[in-house]
């Protein structure tokens, strides 16, 4: 059980082994091959997944850091201090992204083995698709910044290579997937800058980018530690008091609101669990630590399973215990977040070279940077707008990417660093506030546009950039459960809502063929780009109902279970968010509370109306062409993910049943999911447990069967057929709402007028004038041109011609009047050579009876 | 054979050596140029043979062997070049064999 994390690694690699073989062998394979390849990894990835699940609930919530093998160490740069290893981090945030990434991932894996059937590059498709499962999953089991980073690049890249994936169809369609996919790339780099500075920040800050170190616990305010400390006489004055009368968890918020730092980790009795803990453990933990790289894996016991026989002090495995000494613990060992919650509101500055800031500053500004990041990525205000055109990919690209997953991870990231915005949102800043105004004005925002489109798809991206709005808010408001929870329920039925809209848009496309099969061919790719006929408009849909039976009934428990109706899963976590909006405005009087509140509240009512809208639309009334009369019903490849997903919608949402819910508190445990995530989630601890409340979610049940009723009278039997004008439209109270909403607002335009032209403009003036007339013209043609042109001459007429040359020329002078006058010399008698000779012998001779002749000489005289 | 001592040979050597050796600087007939070398060769010869008698040493001998020998296979060499000078240019007037000249 303990080594069950070791298994992590595999989550990311059996994708990534997937797409490998489908990029190199894909067409050699096959559909059936390629296609079940694809399909075996994503379902392998999601059973390790389960089995991770098994071992954090197994052991009550442990958190295990994974160092895999052959990926030692990764980044280091010890100049400046950097060091970051590859780890990859199992707790429960983390495994219920896993879930969710794996799970919807696989159903959407099958799902597209029937969708892309006889397409060309069907191999390609399905080695993106795993290759995008790859990277969400570093992203997900990411244990720092970096590695995160990396994912979020990488999901980045695949949203853009399968959104543009007809990038080859017929013009114009061809053109308009390629820009939709170049124009959600361009804009989520603005995102991607605001996640970098953030992680500048977060470095020169904390000098790590981990989440948590090895062996630190995520929470060390859990209930269960709380208790065990208190159990063994460890809890100072200022922690009791907190804890005293624990059975009325809402009453002590009003407390901790006050007192953000009541429960901030006690040194002493860390201290003195230091020398209590056995000396192998704090050895281990020790070189763990220090050692990070060397060691192959290290897991970190989170809490031992007897902590509650008091044998052995859960704390005792925490890293702060091994560095405690006199009240007093080198923070430099803890992660990002364990540093934020011990030093947040100390006072501290950080030093930036030439300036300074206070330490809580910083946070915030990190919080700024990291939310323009999630703006990008979960399609919020007010860079959403890559979203919509993101419906150009194949659909269920858009069910996996752009509804479940991907654009989860702003989200899943804010929901992750929770220390932070809740440590800044009880230290006086206003980041609650922001997030909740950014969210929920993208729920309300995207809910009323999506009230004026036509494109079933357009529709449902418009519903998930809303629902997204909804997550971010509950982030906003500190509710980061409810956040996870809707994140978890919405990835569920809105990848069925896609999934089903596939189905529908294939039906129609084939009763299409059908009905003009003399005049086209069967080639699934080519007829995309049929210009009369449009398989996504609504207006050419109706009566599906009878020719797709089991595609409209998920698709209407979709629609249920976004609307928000009982008991499907969207009315547990819907209900959740706005319970803990109403419960910090009306109770604890936050501002953003009341916004949230408010707000969401009439995105509610939208997206009710325009969710059955679409349903009436596209399934009930008559055909409103050949195309729906003919359309068939999907084969079964496409509608088991469908039914498997249906029946998830109806019982998800079980999972976090609040307290106190009538009848269903009896049958399931409540807050299960709550008490799942409280070992990942700090904020959790110190924050409230509501009850049941019965007036919200009467209200909001009730608003969206009114929407329903009201959208059902509106639409019901009128034959909305193309070149008709939409009920709203008829009317004139709402003729300006609805063009306005069918206008997208003009979000578009307005980018176009603002940023784009001026950007054109700009971008034109540095190429024509500034580049083409000063640089080309004048600066290089008259002044490096002619400057060089005089140099040139400079070093050509006297240096080289007269200097290099005539230093050359004059040694070929010398050697011939030398070789002139030596030539005199052989005058070619023989006589005078022989003289010559006879000279020379005697010459020699005569130097060589010199001393011999001295000799004479001396002894002569 | 105590009679006569080394220098009188040594002194006819010499002169006869310096005959040949004005021989071959100063006729322009190639015969008798050929014919002073020998000269030069054999007042050598004389020489050795002189020493080789004085030092009771075998060697001078054998070097005269040698040089006659050597100077045999000149003679051989040597007239069938001036033949062949003679019979292209009917002359052996070595100096109008200068087409070497610079």
């Amino acid at each position: 059980m303990e080594n069950l994390p070791l298994l992590v690694p595999l989550v990311i690699l059996a994708p990534s082994l997937g797409a490998i073989v489908n990029f190199f062998f894909g067409a050699k394979l096959g559909e059936k091959w390629s296609g079940f390849i694809g399909c075996l990894a994503a379902i392998f990835a999601f059973i390790i997944s389960l089995l991770l699940l098994t071992y954090v609930t197994g052991t009550d919530g442990s958190a295990a850091v994974v160092n895999p093998p052959l990926v030692d160490g990764w980044l280091r740069i010890e100049s400046i201090g950097l060091e970051i290893p590859w780890q990859l981090r199992v707790d429960s945030l983390s495994v219920t992204m896993m879930l969710v990434v794996t799970g919807v991932g696989s159903l959407i894996h099958l799902y597209a083995r029937g969708y892309m059937h006889g397409d060309k590059l069907y191999p390609r498709f399905f080695a993106y698709l795993n290759m995008f499962l790859a990277f969400m999953l570093i992203l997900v089991t990411a244990n720092n910044f970096l590695m995160l980073f990396v994912g979020w690049e990488g999901v980045g890249l695949c949203s853009f290579l399968l959104i543009g994936f007809w990038w080859d169809k017929k013009q114009p369609e061809g053109w308009k997937n390629s820009n939709a996919a170049r124009k959600a790339f361009i804009v989520n780099r603005i995102g991607d800058f605001g996640l970098l500075m953030a992680m500048f920040l977060i470095f020169w800050t904390f000098g790590t980018l981990d989440f948590y170190k090895a062996g630190e616990l995520p929470n060390t305010e859990a209930k269960y530690l709380v208790g065990w400390r208190e159990h063994n006489g460890l809890l100072d004055h200022a922690d009791k008091a907190e804890h005293n009368g624990d059975d009325a968890e809402g009453a002590e918020q009003a407390e901790q609101t006050d007192d953000g730092h009541g429960a901030a980790y006690v040194c002493e009795s860390a201290d003195q669990t230091a020398h209590d803990a056995d000396d192998a453990q704090k050895k281990k933990s020790t070189t763990s630590t220090s050692d990070a790289g060397a060691d192959a894996h290290e897991i970190d016991e989170a809490h031992e399973t007897e902590s509650e026989h008091g044998a052995v002090n859960p704390l005792g495995s925490d890293i702060r215990a091994l560095y405690c000494d006199n009240h007093h613990f080198d923070t430099d060992y803890l992660g990002v977040f364990g540093q934020t919650q011990e030093r947040f509101g100390q006072g501290e500055t950080v030093d930036f070279g030439g300036f300074q800031l206070a330490f809580d500053d910083v946070i915030f500004l990190i919080a700024l940077f990291m939310l323009l990041g999630v703006t990008g990525k979960s399609a919020q205000i007010p860079l959403f707008v890559w979203l919509p055109d993101a419906m150009a990919g194949p659909t269920p690209v858009s069910a996996l990417i752009h509804a479940a997953t991907m654009v989860t991870a702003g989200v899943y990231m804010m929901v992750r660093a929770n220390v932070m915005l809740w440590e800044l949102n009880h230290g006086g800043y206003v980041i609650g506030l922001i997030i909740t105004l950014v969210g929920s004005g993208t729920a309300l925002m995207a809910g009323y546009i999506a009230l004026g489109q036509w494109d079933i798809k357009r529709v449902l991206a418009y519903s998930t950039i809303s629902q997204l709005g909804f997550m971010v808010a509950a982030v906003g408001i500190g509710a980061y459960v409810a956040a996870m929870f809707h994140l978890v329920t919405h990835a569920v039925f809105k990848a069925l809502l896609f999934l089903g809209s596939g189905s529908v848009i294939h039906g129609v496309e084939h009763g299409h063929h059908h009905a003009h099969s003399h005049s086209h061919g069967d080639n699934h790719d080519d007829d995309h780009g049929d210009q009369e006929f449009d398989p996504q408009d609504m207006r050419n849909m109706g009566g599906l109902r009878k020719r797709m039976p089991i595609t409209y009934i998920t698709y209407l428990i979709g629609t249920l279970a976004l609307a928000g109706i009982f008991p499907l899963a969207g009315f547990w976590s819907k209900d959740e968010i706005l319970a803990d909006a109403w419960y910090e405005g009306f109770q604890l009087n936050e501002l953003s509370g009341f916004i949230a509140f408010g707000i969401l509240l009439v995105a509610a009512a939208f997206t009710a109306f325009y969710m059955w809208r679409q349903i009436v639309l596209v399934f009930f009334d008559d055909a409103r062409s050949e195309a729906a009369q003919q359309a068939p019903e999907s084969n079964g490849a496409m509608l088991l993910p469908l039914v498997v997903l249906a029946i998830f919608t109806c019982i998800i949402g079980f999972i976090n049943v609040p307290k106190a819910t009538p009848i269903f508190s009896n049958i399931y445990e409540t807050y299960e999911f709550k008490h799942f995530l409280e070992h990942s989630l700090l904020s959790v601890s110190r924050g409230h447990s509501l009850d049941f409340n019965l007036l919200i979610a009467g209200i909001a049940l009730g608003l969206g069967i009114a929407s329903i009723v009201v959208a059902h009278n509106v639409y019901k039997g009128k034959g909305l057929a193309r070149g008709n004008r939409d009920q709203l439209e008829r009317h004139a109270s709402s003729r300006v709402a609805f063009r306005l909403a069918n206008a997208r607002l003009y979000w578009d335009e307005i980018y176009g007028n603002l940023l784009e032209q001026p950007f054109n403009r700009l971008a034109s003036f540095f190429a024509d004038r500034v580049d083409w007339d000063f640089l080309h013209n004048y600066f290089h043609d008259s002044i490096i041109k002619r400057g060089f042109d005089s140099i040139a001459k400079l070093l050509g007429q006297p240096f080289d011609l007269g200097i290099i040359d005539g230093a050359v020329n004059g040694v070929a002078w010398l050697v011939q009047r030398l070789a002139n006058w030596m030539r005199g010399l052989q005058t070619g008698y023989v006589r005078l050579y022989a003289v010559v000779i006879f000279i020379g012998v005697v010459a020699v001779i005569l130097l060589m009876l010199t001393p011999f002749l001295q000799n004479m000489l001396q002894s002569g005289s | 054979m105590h009679s006569i001592g080394t220098e009188p040979y040594i002194i006819l050597s010499l002169v006869l050596f310096l005959m040949g050796a004005m021989g071959v600087l100063m006729r322009r007939n190639a015969i008798l140029v050929f014919m002073s070398v020998e000269l030069m060769l054999n007042s050598a010869n004389l020489a050795l043979v002189a020493f080789a008698q004085q030092w009771q040493q075998i060697n001078g001998h054998v070097f005269v062997f040698f040089v006659m020998t050597v100077a045999a296979a000149e003679v051989a060499v040597g007239l069938a070049l001036i033949v062949n000078i003679f019979r292209e240019r009917q002359s052996i007037n070595i100096d109008d064999l200068q087409q070497m000249s610079g």
